[in-house]
Parts: C-alpha cells; structure tokens; sequence
C-alpha cells in the first residue's frame, strides 16, 4: 500500500506552499493586498500540515512539525518572463505564476489521496482531504485572479 | 412654527407614529439672519447633498444669492425634515476662498490662468500619453457628491472614449462593500429594502451604523417610532456609545475587526434554534447547507471569546432577530471599514434570507451609502462598475453598452477586474499611472497612510489634475485646477441610499469662472475630439437634460432602469424610486417582493468572489451553483484582523464620522455653526484607559501607530475600553499656524493602515493598532468634542454643545400625513 508515499508527499507539497505564500507576502510588501491575503492564506495550508501529520501516523510515518516560519527557498528558478531578476514587476508575475503552480500541484496531490483514501475506505481520510482539497483550489484561483489583475498594467507601461 | 437650535437639538422635536401608520410631516427651514420667507424670490428644487439620506429641499434666492434652505414636504423619503448639515452647510457656497479661476503649475507654483490654458495642457498631456503608453497611463478618481449626468459622462469618456480600466470614485471608502454585498447575495448591487420599512418594522437591527450622525433624518423617523405606540426593538452593534446605541433594546459592542465572527454566532443560534424559514430557503435560494455546516462551530462561548461579548448577549441578540416579525437591517461602516468587510455585511443579508425576510413592508435590508450621490457612481460606472449594473465579465454586456454609446466593443475594458482606488495610487506611486484626475474629492485627507499619499501624489512623474470647489489638500499638489460648480450652481439628478432620485436644479450663478463638472467632462471630449463609430462627437450628448436621456437608455431593461423617468416628471412630484419604466411607471417601493432576483447567470451584475481571498468567480463556476438565479446564501469563516494590538501598540484605533461634518470639511467648515459645534480634532478613549494612561477629559495627548502620529485633545466617554476613536474629517486647510507648517499632526489618516477587503477594496479605517501617551494638561478644559453624540463624555461639567441664536431654525409640525 503506497498511502504514506502520497501523505508524505502531500506533506511535502502543502509545506512548500506554506512557504512560498509567506515568501510571496514578504518579498511583496508593498503590493498590500499580495501580502495581507497571502497571510491569511497561510493558515489553511498550516492546518493543513497539521492535519497530514496526524493521518499519517495513522500510516505508520512520522512527518513531525515542519519549520514554516523560516522555510526553504523553492528550488525552480524564479526568472521565466524574458527580462531580468531586478525588475520586481516581472518577478511578481514570476512568483504569482509558480504559486499557482505550486497550489495545483497541491491540488493534485488532494485528489491522489482521496483517490487512495476511497479505495482502502478510509472515511476519515476522505473527510480530510474533503476539507482540504477545496481550499488549495481556492489559493489556485487567488494566484490566478491576482495574476489576471496585476499583469496587464505591467505588460503595458 | 416654533425656534428650535437645531445644533441643540440635531433630531428636533418628536412627531410619534405607531406601526403601519403614515410618518407626520414637519417642515424644517433656516433662513440668513435678517431674511423672512415673504423676501425669498424663488424656491428652487433640490435635495441634501452633505450625506446620503437624500432628503427633498427647495433653495431659498434672493437677489441672486442663496439666502436659506426649506425641507419639502411632500416628499417621501423626509416628509420635510432636514439635518443640522443641511440647514445650515449651504453657506459655504459663498465663501470668499471658493476657486474661481484655473490654475496652472509654473515654476513650482500654481498660477491663475484661463480655461484655454488650462484645458490644453490637460489634453496635451493626455495626448502625449496615449500615443507612448496608451490607455493605462491614465487614471480618473472621482466622487460620491457629482450627479448622475456627470457620472455617467465621465464613466463613457473613461470606460469608452479612452479605454483606461482606472477609474474609481470615493465611494470605495463609503459604499464599495455595500455594493459588494448586494452582488455577492443578490447577484446585483441595487438596494432591496425602502426608508418606509422603518414605518413598518418590528425589529431594527444596526450594524457598525451610527444613524443618528450619518443619517440623521432617518433616525428621527427611527425616533419618531420609538416614541409611539408598540415601538420597534432596537439591536445595535457597535463598540461607541453612539445615540444609537443608548436608545438600543440591546447593545453589542465586539473589539474592532471581529464581525463575522459575531455574525456567525447569531446565524448559528437562529439555526439552532430553528427560527429559520424552510419554504422560502427551499424555494428561492442556493447555499443553505453549506451555511449551516459552517457556522456549527461558532458557539457563543467561542463567539463571545472573539469578540469579547458575553455569550448571554449573543443569544439574546439571535433571540431579538429570530423572533422579529418584520425585521429592518441596515448596516455601514463599522462593517464596510472593517476588516473581513464584505463578508461581515454578507451574513446580515444571510439573516434576511434564511428568515425569508425580503421584499416585504418592515423586511428589509438596507446596505447604506454614506455619499449623497454614491449610488450614481455604482450605477453610472464612474467606480469600477460597468455602467447601469453591466457584469464586466459577460462578453454580452460589454458588447450591450458598447451597441449603446456606438463604440467597439474592444474599446471598453473588461479582461479584469476594474481597478480600484487603492491600486490606482499603488500604480501612480510605481509610475505606471502617469496621469491622475481627481474630481470633488479629497485623497490627500481621506485616505490611509497620508504621508504615503502626498509623497505619491506630488511624485514628478504624475501629472495630477484636479476638480474642486476650493483649494483642498489635495488641489495644492495639482499640476492644473479646475475650479467647479457646486450644488445650487448646476442641475443635475441624484440617488439615495433607498433608490430615491431626485432633481436638483440651478438657483444661482457659481462664482466667477468656475464650471459645472458635467460642462469640464464634455469639454474635454470636445478638445480630445474622441468620435463614435459613425463618427459623430463623443459623448454624444451635450447638457445636463440630453444627459439623463442618454443614461436612461444605458439604464434600460437594467435593475436600474430609468426610462419611465423625465426631468419634468421629477418636477411634478417629489422623489421616484427606481426600477422606473414602462411596468412601474410611479417607480418601485421594494425590490425582490416576489422573491425573484436579478441573478441569472446571463443577468447578473456579478458571478460573486470568494468571500476569503476575493478572486472572482469563473462564469462556468457561477452557473453551476446557481443556474436559476436565486439568492446566494455565502457563508465565510472568521480570519484575524491584519493589524491586532500588540503590547507596543496596545489599541484598536477606529476613524469615523461626527454628526456636524462631512468628508475632510470643504463645505461644513466653512459653516460657521457646524464648525462652531465640533471646531478641532479630538480622540475619544474609555475611563478606565484614561486612568491608565493618567489622562483627564480635555488634555493633550499623542496618538501613534507604525505609520504616523497625530495630536488631539482627549475625550473621556462610554467607548468600549482597548479602542480609541479619532473622528476623521480634520486636515490641514484651515487650523496650521505659521510654526505648524510641515507639520502634519492632525488627520487621522496620518496613522491609519494601508489595507483593504479583498472582495470589495473598501479600504479599512477601523482596524489600526495604535499607542496612546499623555503630552500635556489641558487646563481644564474640555476636549473641542460634540456632547449631543457619540463623543458625549462621561463626566459631568463639560459645557454642552448648543448653537446659540445663530442656529435658530424654524421647525413647522403640521401633524398630518405628507
């Protein structure tokens, strides 16, 4: 049974976005409503950690707390518009564009669990992932949404 | 006829009226000192513009001059009633500091100049623009106090001769989340509820609004009930004493930032307890489930712990609404400036709606404006709406209004979402936005982080117009000033908060060379030369009247439709109510009575946000949860203010309004018996931070948070301990003294935070952390704070609040129905 390899990297996965939403906020400041929502973000994908954690003791693995206060820096490299790192307009459209990748990623990690959550019929885990999985799609949509509004004017001027 | 001093006496006398029966009229008139009615040489037809009741007035002239000011009435929104800011805020029209010729910048310095002047530097620099950058360098931040006509040609010039996707009005500060809200539950902004509901309701419940000094005549109605027979039980939350508070049945006053979590509790009470309308749930909206599993969690236990009231007033409120028959709610800005605004505002329709609480006489919600003319911005478009209520994602809507001012469709801007006023500043400060005009509004005084904003404003890069009636904070960084009209100089319609349009015609002259903003708007399409498709001069019309023709044809077959509504039916009576066509041709009282709403997928103004993280919806996403057009019931969970207090800044700051002011006090400071009532800044704190603190009613105290520091006088009175109040409408036009200057200490906005809803953008003013110390005594007197209001204080002696024989106005009770 290959449940913990999908919890540990459901573990994995919600951790880094944690992180990369906290780098967003910081490395953003300035665009305030970029820093405030992806504050609040954060907390979703904190309980969710939590939460992976205890299934996954269930599962026999012991994923312990993760530090997401002082997380990795993702290793995918940020500059993919043509254009330079030192132009913070195309590095926000850089970074709104992989923490929609990454809250996808998350998204298809949700629906890997349930799948698998399903076939052994562990309700409590299919409960979990029902929680969770809507949530992740809503940080996808907000990275989407945020990149629809911010990028015409920088494409523009 | 009997004198009353209305600054006194800001309600004036009661006229008590039981349940169901008609509000009794009473005529409230002030003239000039010295001029008796039988000397007015014309009435001329208006209403109130100093706040957004829209309450029916006629203008006194004499020998060309306004000389006063007379309630009408015949109408129905005040059956003659008028506020202290209306009876006596007139007289600014004449001071002698009003703009009366153009300016322009030379050498640093704003000189006068002529309109030819003017204007071609506006359209050069316009020009210049378009052809380097195109539409996106240009931007357009306009008001709540303009009429319709020019919102409606602003919003065409903007959205379809330019192109630009930057244009806003103030009304994001005041109304943004109102509108968010009705779109967000009904698929439409549009107001469901009606002024006459107070005439009808069992229950009036009010959310963060202090009616008594925002909507002062409409409390008087509220008052007017309460002193009659089987009065309405009042529920008031928020965390001032205000009058409203102290006449309220029950009184909630939650920490600053924590109204969904309140609100969740009282939906999970009247759940639990069934008070809950299954039949009209079933039949006329979606998302009732999802509510009822969201809110299972907020106990009131947990609820009281959040927001810091006792549990056993939760349950009483909940009691209070679940039992009301005919239930009233109105709401503003203590939920729309707050944090987690439009989802706060939200579950307050989600009360209405699960009681099946719409459309009915005393059912109803009424989502406030706090501008005069803020509805005419939503619904013209000179905010981020498209105009006439248009969904900006719906490719058929665009091409609708596009059909309608005969223009490409691509010329109007719909591939995101509009932006609003705090991105506009974000991309002027970047550089982006390079040309900004603002009309009849005051940024450099209203909005949050002001240091922030006049370094942003008076960037180099940013050619800056601006539109007022005087020299504003924010006129003295222009690059040109346009001097404008005001009300009484020019004609034009206007809308209240409870769909009441009204005619608001020109009594006099304005001064000088100033202009009425519809004549500015239409000048510079003229000199831009914009052009539709059959190439014919664009806009297409040409004077206030050939206006409103052209917005009723925007406005047809629309929620807000217009077409059975003429200038000359405006004068015949006395405020109409849109819808108003063909169907409905006196207007319409309520809307949604027959539980139907403007919610289709291919109707909609809105496919709604996510009430968290704001993104707005995908069409495919809106037809799936609602291919029928119902109400949406949308629950949200409770997040944590951004901004708590912490130990190094110990409160929870709230900004608002006083009842003797408007805005940043253009108008009803140059009015000297509102000035006189409530003259400088003052901060109010509770006595047991006073204590504390080891500050005494009327010294001088600093206020700081991380962004700035203001001084004021203190306020000792009933506000809930942890919070302080600072009222808003003090800048620097008037009060700096020569050593003062450069130093800015006195708005507000010096230390609020740079934040805003995500689903509304409605900046937030009530969720500031801030630290208050002790600077010096104040000798014994008291702080320069109304005591006829929220800011009365606790302790005794403090000289009240009167207007003194320059106030008398004339008060006329005729008893009888209007």
């Amino acid at each position: 049974m290959r449940i913990g390899v999908a919890l540990r990297e459901l573990y994995d996965s919600e951790s880094a976005l944690a992180g990369e939403l906290l780098r967003l906020a910081d490395r953003h400041a300035e665009e305030q409503e970029i820093h405030h929502v992806a504050r609040d973000l954060v907390r979703w994908s904190r309980e969710h950690v939590r939460e992976i954690v205890g299934a996954g003791s269930r599962y026999g693995l012991d994923l312990g707390e993760p530090n997401l206060e002082n997380p990795e820096p993702p290793t995918e490299e940020a500059g993919e518009l043509p254009g330079d790192d030192s132009d913070p307009e195309l590095l926000l459209l850089a970074d709104l564009r992989r923490l929609y990748r990454m809250a996808a990623g998350v998204s298809l990690d949700w629906d890997l669990l349930g799948q698998g959550a399903q076939a052994v019929a562990d309700a409590d885990l299919l409960a979990l992932t029902k929680r969770c999985h809507p949530q992740s799609l809503r940080q996808m949509k907000w990275a989407d949404a945020m990149l629809k509004t911010v990028s015409p004017q920088i494409l523009t001027s | 006829m009997a004198s009353k001093d209305r600054i006194a006496e800001p309600w004036g006398s009661r006229t008590p009226y039981g349940p169901g029966e008609e509000w009794p009229t009473r005529v409230d008139s002030h003239l000039a000192e010295g001029v008796e009615p039988d000397q007015v040489d014309r009435w001329v037809r208006s209403a109130t513009i100093l706040h957004s009741n829209g309450d029916a007035l006629d203008i006194a002239v004499r020998d060309g001059r306004i000389v006063g000011v007379r309630g009408r009435e015949a109408d129905r929104v005040n059956h003659g009633r008028l506020g202290p800011k209306d009876l006596y805020g007139w007289q600014a029209n004449h001071s002698p500091d009003r703009l009366t010729r153009p300016l322009v910048r030379r050498d640093g310095e704003l000189v006068e100049t002529d309109w030819d002047t003017a204007m071609d530097l506006v359209v050069r620099r316009s020009r210049e623009l378009l052809d380097e950058q195109g539409a996106s360098a240009l931007g357009f931040y306009t008001s709540g106090q303009l009429f319709l006509e020019e919102y409606y040609t602003l919003a065409a010039i903007g959205h379809g001769a330019i192109g630009t996707n930057h244009m806003d009005g103030n009304t994001r500060l005041c109304t943004a989340t109102a509108a968010a809200a009705l779109k967000e539950s009904f698929g439409c902004d549009g107001q469901p509820g009606s002024y006459t509901d107070v005439d009808h309701a069992d229950v009036i419940a009010l959310y963060g609004h202090n009616m008594a000094e925002t909507q002062s005549v409409l409390w008087t109605r509220v008052l007017d009930r309460l002193a009659g027979p089987n009065p309405p039980k009042l529920l008031c939350v928020d965390p001032r004493p205000t009058p409203v508070a102290r006449e309220a049945t029950l009184h909630l006053a939650p920490l600053p930032g924590t109204n969904v979590a309140l609100m969740n509790g009282l939906l999970h009470e009247i759940i639990r307890r069934d008070m809950v309308d299954h039949d009209y749930v079933d039949a006329h909206t979606v998302g009732y489930d999802e509510l009822v599993e969201l809110v299972a969690e907020y106990t009131p236990e947990r609820v009281a712990d959040v927001c810091g009231v006792p549990a056993e007033r939760i349950r009483e409120a909940a009691e209070l609404l679940g039992g009301a028959e005919r239930l009233l709610s109105t709401v503003l800005q203590g939920f729309y400036q707050s944090h987690q605004a439009t989802a706060a505002s939200v579950q307050v329709n989600n009360i209405h709606l699960i009681r099946g609480m719409i459309g009915g006489p005393g059912a109803g919600v009424l989502q406030m404006n706090g501008q005069p003319t803020a509805e005419n911005t939503r619904e013209c478009g000179a905010d981020g709406d498209l105009t006439g209520f248009r969904n900006w994602s719906n490719d058929a809507h665009v091409a609708d209004l596009a059909a309608v001012w005969n223009l490409d469709p691509m010329r109007i801007p719909h591939y995101t979402p509009p932006t609003h006023a705090m991105q506009i500043m974000r991309y002027a400060e970047k550089g982006s936005i390079r040309f900004l005009w603002i009309s009849a509004t005051n940024p450099a005084v209203s909005l949050p982080e002001l240091a922030r904003i006049r370094a942003l404003l008076a960037q180099e890069g940013l050619f800056l117009v601006v539109q007022d009636i005087f020299m504003t904070e924010t006129a003295e960084l222009a690059d040109v000033v346009l001097p404008a009209a005001t009300w009484g100089e020019k004609t034009g319609t206007f809308t209240n908060t409870d769909r009441t349009v009204h005619l608001s015609e020109k009594a006099v002259d304005p001064p000088g060379e100033a202009r009425p903003d519809l004549d500015i708007f239409l000048d510079y399409a003229r000199r831009m030369d914009f052009r539709d498709r059959d190439g014919r001069p664009f806009p297409q019309w040409h004077d206030p009247e050939s206006a409103f023709e052209a917005w009723k044809r925007a406005s047809a077959g629309q929620l807000c439709d217009y077409t059975g509504m003429t200038y000359d039916k405006l004068r015949g009576g006395s405020g109409v109510q849109w819808p108003c066509n063909a169907d409905n041709p006196d207007g319409t009282e309520r809307l949604y009575a027959d539980g139907r709403f403007w919610a289709s997928p291919d109707r909609c103004e809105s496919y709604g946000r996510d009430l968290v993280t704001g993104a707005p919806l995908e069409p495919a996403e809106y037809k799936a949860m609602n291919p029928d057009g119902r109400a949406i019931i949308k629950a949200a969970e409770y997040l944590p203010p951004h901004e708590e207090p912490s130990e190094e800044y110990p409160f929870a700051l709230i900004t608002g309004r006083t009842l003797y002011h408007f805005h940043t006090r253009t108008k009803t400071g140059r009015a000297p018996q509102l000035q006189k009532a409530a003259p400088e800044v003052w901060v109010e704190l509770s006595p047991d931070d006073a204590r504390e603190a080891g500050v005494s009613e009327g010294d001088h105290v600093e206020v700081a948070s991380p962004r700035g520091v203001i001084r004021a006088r203190a306020r000792i009175n009933a506000i809930r301990s942890g919070v302080l109040f600072v009222p808003f409408h003090y800048g620097y036009w008037d009060g700096l003294t020569d050593e003062e200057v450069g130093r800015r200490d006195r708005a507000a906005n010096e230390v609020t935070v740079t934040d805003w809803d995500p689903v509304s953008k409605q900046p937030l003013f009530k969720t500031s952390a801030a630290r208050l110390r002790l600077v010096g005594p104040g000798g014994g007197a008291p702080a320069p704070a109304p005591t006829t209001t929220a800011s009365r204080p606790v302790g005794a002696g403090t000289t009240e609040t009167v207007g003194g024989p320059d106030a008398a106005s004339e008060e006329h009770v005729t008893g009888g129905a209007r």
